[in-house]
């Protein structure tokens, strides 16, 4: 499967990645040749132990860095490689990113995170025009993350649970064709995490959102439908569940 | 629009930014208050030194002055044509003034001025300083019988009324006097020798040949000079000696009293008779001792003309001084005023009178009223800039202020502008946020600046006043700026350009810190503790 063209099917793949960070002019390899494939509507999830370079992986398939060797594949054309304002665009527009510490921004509402994408991504004037379309848009997203009622509060004020849902509904402002979840109950009890879980769970099976979810819990990675495990910057096996086999 | 946002939002919630910018407030705030005073002052110091000379002054070396200022006049409307609208000639000449005051003498130098009221008029403000209401429009060497200044004290009966009254007294103490002399003498008398008495007698007469002031002079047994007969001959309850007008400080002090109220004593006032001694214009010169009566003060406000200025009129001055040809009647003058229209540039007119008239043949002096004050204007002009400069750099060590507080900013703000930049933000759209932050942290701080300054100078003499209650200091002392208040004047283009310079300094001063944001890299941003 390494060699092959990535197919339709496939959304977002890896051909040959390779990343080594210098630390004392001595290259540290954490990616050595990685291969992956992301198949259109299902779950697929990334396990390893920290350090097994599944975040640097993520970061390179979400182009917030760049790849020593290898190419990054979405929907049929190179992003690895593409300009500075198209992978900006790509970041902003086809992929939605989920991260362990929510990093959401301090200073604004729930509701303004939400729409901080569509703030980035559109012109001023244009921003300006769609602005009640905007808002709506956010207000939806934000309802379907169950949180509308919380729509004025800063996130200083919410659990991190909120904090985790208020991030789903920012990934999917600008309607983006997968999400890339970085450990997102990482940082949640198992109760609220379970919940997270149930959440894109749900997006998947109601919205068929691809979604590429990279975690340390094997038990997390067994209700994915696709599981790629990783060890020292190696793919070491990838294996389709019993739910989608079946 | 984010952009926009986010600095809105972090100019509300962070308050050690504005804490930065408090120092551009201030500065801008004093640069505000600093050139509306000193643009007050040298636009009123303008206006008084080119209200008092004319605009240009061709001024004669020579005692004897120039001849034939007819002539002259021709000769510079020939060569300056329209550029010319006035002119007025007169004669300067030092003198020593001396007032006699409660029997004292007290002798000034002055500059003796003869003019002709109405020419003078044309070419600079002469009548608007003086003090009686009707000399203002038309002066004249006349004295009037009261309302000089009927609300200044001291100055309240000048006029005929001060004059008729001083008489009075004078009369009464010199009758006193004289009573008593005469009762000495017939004591004496009784007690000397005949020779005795013949040498008193001349030691008298000849006492008495020196300069003897007071306007009471006619008494009848008294011996009498040749001049003093002649000045005997009026009658001061009814005449008067030619008019003087003297500037307000040649015979007046300005001082405080017990409670620091600043008050003017008048050694002479109008009505009063003063003498003037002054050189003739003859070859082997002469001194001249003329008495004079004032007729009316000047008072322009600046203590350097009226400190050394007494008018004349013209034509007497010219004959006592013996400025007349006996041949051909044509009289002299010593300076001769021009006043230029408007827009025409003077150091033409004058480098154009400066080759008609040059140095080496002519002794005269031809001179725009701007040299005749250059150093001061000059001097007014370079504090204006140092101040200015300096102001600037005041701001300027704000912008290293608002540099700091950036960096803090931007370095605290790290994981958000990683997450900006996850969510798709371009490298120049986070620096935009700083730069944007700046500049509207400038706008906060420079409109605090122009509000606080344009209302300080609005109530600077409130303020002054104030100052002055709580330290006891006096902030503006009227004794040396002869402004009663403080003169602004506030310049919409200076304000305009001062907002644009700390704005300005307040972007350059987050150019930095917005290159570092711009330059972070979104995945160690996002790692960042």
């Amino acid at each position: 499967m390494s060699d092959s063209t990535p197919s339709d099917s496939v959304v977002l793949s890896a051909r040959g990645l390779t990343k080594s960070y210098h630390k004392d002019r001595i290259a540290v390899p954490v990616l050595r040749g990685v291969d992956l494939d992301v198949e259109q509507g299902l779950v697929t999830a990334l396990v390893g132990r920290s350090g097994s370079g599944k975040s640097t992986l993520m970061h390179l398939l979400a182009t917030l860095d760049r790849p020593d060797e290898g190419e990054v594949w979405f929907r049929g054309s190179r992003v690895d490689n593409a300009s500075r304002s198209k992978r900006d665009h790509f970041r902003n527009h086809d992929i939605g990113v989920i991260f362990q510490f929510y990093h959401l921004l301090p200073e604004l509402s729930a509701l303004e995170n939400v729409l901080a994408p569509a703030m980035i991504g559109q012109s001023f004037f244009r921003y300006l025009k769609n602005r009640s379309e905007n808002r709506k848009r956010a207000e939806a997203m934000l309802d379907r993350v169950g949180l509308l009622h919380r729509a004025s509060h800063r996130p200083s004020e919410m659990s991190g649970g909120e904090m985790q849902r208020v991030a789903i509904a920012r990934a999917l402002m600008t309607d983006p064709k997968m999400l890339l979840a970085d450990e997102p109950t990482g940082n949640l009890d198992t109760e609220t995490g379970h919940e997270i879980l149930t959440l894109l769970d749900e997006l998947n099976r109601t919205d068929g959102m691809t979604i590429l979810m990279i975690t340390h819990d094997d038990e997390i990675a067994a209700g994915a439908d696709v599981c790629w495990r990783m060890k020292d910057g190696l793919i070491e096996d990838n294996r389709i569940q019993q739910s989608v086999a079946a | 629009m984010y952009r926009w946002l986010l600095c809105f939002r972090y100019l509300k919630t962070r308050y050690i930014a504005l804490a930065s910018i408090i120092s551009v407030t201030l500065g801008v705030a004093t640069l505000i208050v600093v050139n509306a005073v000193m643009s007050g002052f040298s636009v009123e110091m303008h206006e008084r030194l080119h209200g008092l000379a004319s605009d240009i002054m061709i001024e004669c070396h020579a005692t004897g002055g120039m001849p034939d200022p007819e002539g002259h006049l021709r000769e510079i409307e020939r060569i300056c044509g329209p550029a010319i609208v006035g002119s007025s000639v007169s004669v300067s000449v030092p003198a020593m003034l001396g007032i006699d005051f409660r029997g004292q003498q007290i002798g000034r130098h002055v500059n003796l001025i003869g003019l002709d009221p109405e020419t003078y008029n044309r070419v600079s403000d002469f009548g608007k300083y003086l003090l009686h209401p009707e000399n203002k429009t038309s002066a004249s060497f006349d004295l009037r019988d009261s309302g000089y200044a009927p609300d200044r004290e001291g100055l309240e009966k000048a006029g005929w009324e001060h004059r008729r009254e001083r008489v009075e007294q004078d009369r009464q103490i010199e009758a006193m006097l004289a009573e008593e002399r005469r009762m000495m003498e017939e004591l004496k008398r009784q007690k000397m020798t005949p020779e005795e008495i013949a040498a008193e007698q001349a030691a008298s007469s000849a006492a008495a040949a020196g300069p003897s002031f007071g306007p009471s002079l006619a008494i009848p047994g008294m011996p009498q000079t040749s001049e003093e007969s002649l000045v005997a001959s009026i009658d001061p309850m009814k005449e008067q000696f030619d008019g003087i007008i003297l500037g307000i400080s040649t015979c007046s002090v300005r001082t405080r009293d017990a409670e620091g109220e600043v008050f003017d004593h008048y050694y002479a006032q109008p009505g009063d008779d003063v003498r003037m001694i002054f050189p003739s214009a003859s070859e082997d010169t002469k001194v001249l001792n003329q008495k004079f009566t004032v007729v009316d003060l000047y008072e322009s406000g600046m203590s350097e003309y009226d400190s050394t200025f007494a008018f004349v009129r013209l034509d007497r001055l010219q004959d006592l001084r013996g400025m007349i040809n006996p041949e051909s009647g044509v009289r002299s003058v010593t300076t001769i005023q021009l006043k230029v229209a408007e827009g025409v540039d003077l150091n033409l007119v004058r480098d154009a009178l400066r080759r008609r008239f040059p140095a080496e043949v002519y002794p005269y002096n031809i001179q725009t009223w701007r040299d005749l004050q250059g150093p001061l204007l000059s001097a007014v002009r370079l504090e204006t800039t140092i101040l200015n400069i300096l102001l600037f750099l005041i701001i300027a060590v704000a912008g290293f202020g608002i540099l700091a507080t950036f960096f803090m900013i931007v370095v605290e703000k790290t994981r958000d502008i990683g997450t900006l930049k996850a969510l798709g933000a371009s490298g120049h759209g986070v620096s935009s946020i700083f730069l944007s932050y700046g500049l509207l942290l400038g706008f906060v701080g420079s409109g605090a600046g122009l509000v606080g300054g344009l209302l300080f100078v609005d109530n600077i003499n409130g303020i002054a006043g104030i100052v002055e209650r709580i330290t006891g200091q006096e902030v503006f002392d009227p004794t040396v700026y002869y402004f009663s208040e403080i003169p602004t004047i506030i310049e919409p283009l200076t304000l305009v350009w001062v907002m644009i310079g700390a704005m300005t300094i307040a972007v350059l001063a987050s150019v930095l810190p917005a290159i570092r944001a711009a330059r972070m890299h979104p995945v160690r941003a996002l790692r960042f503790e």
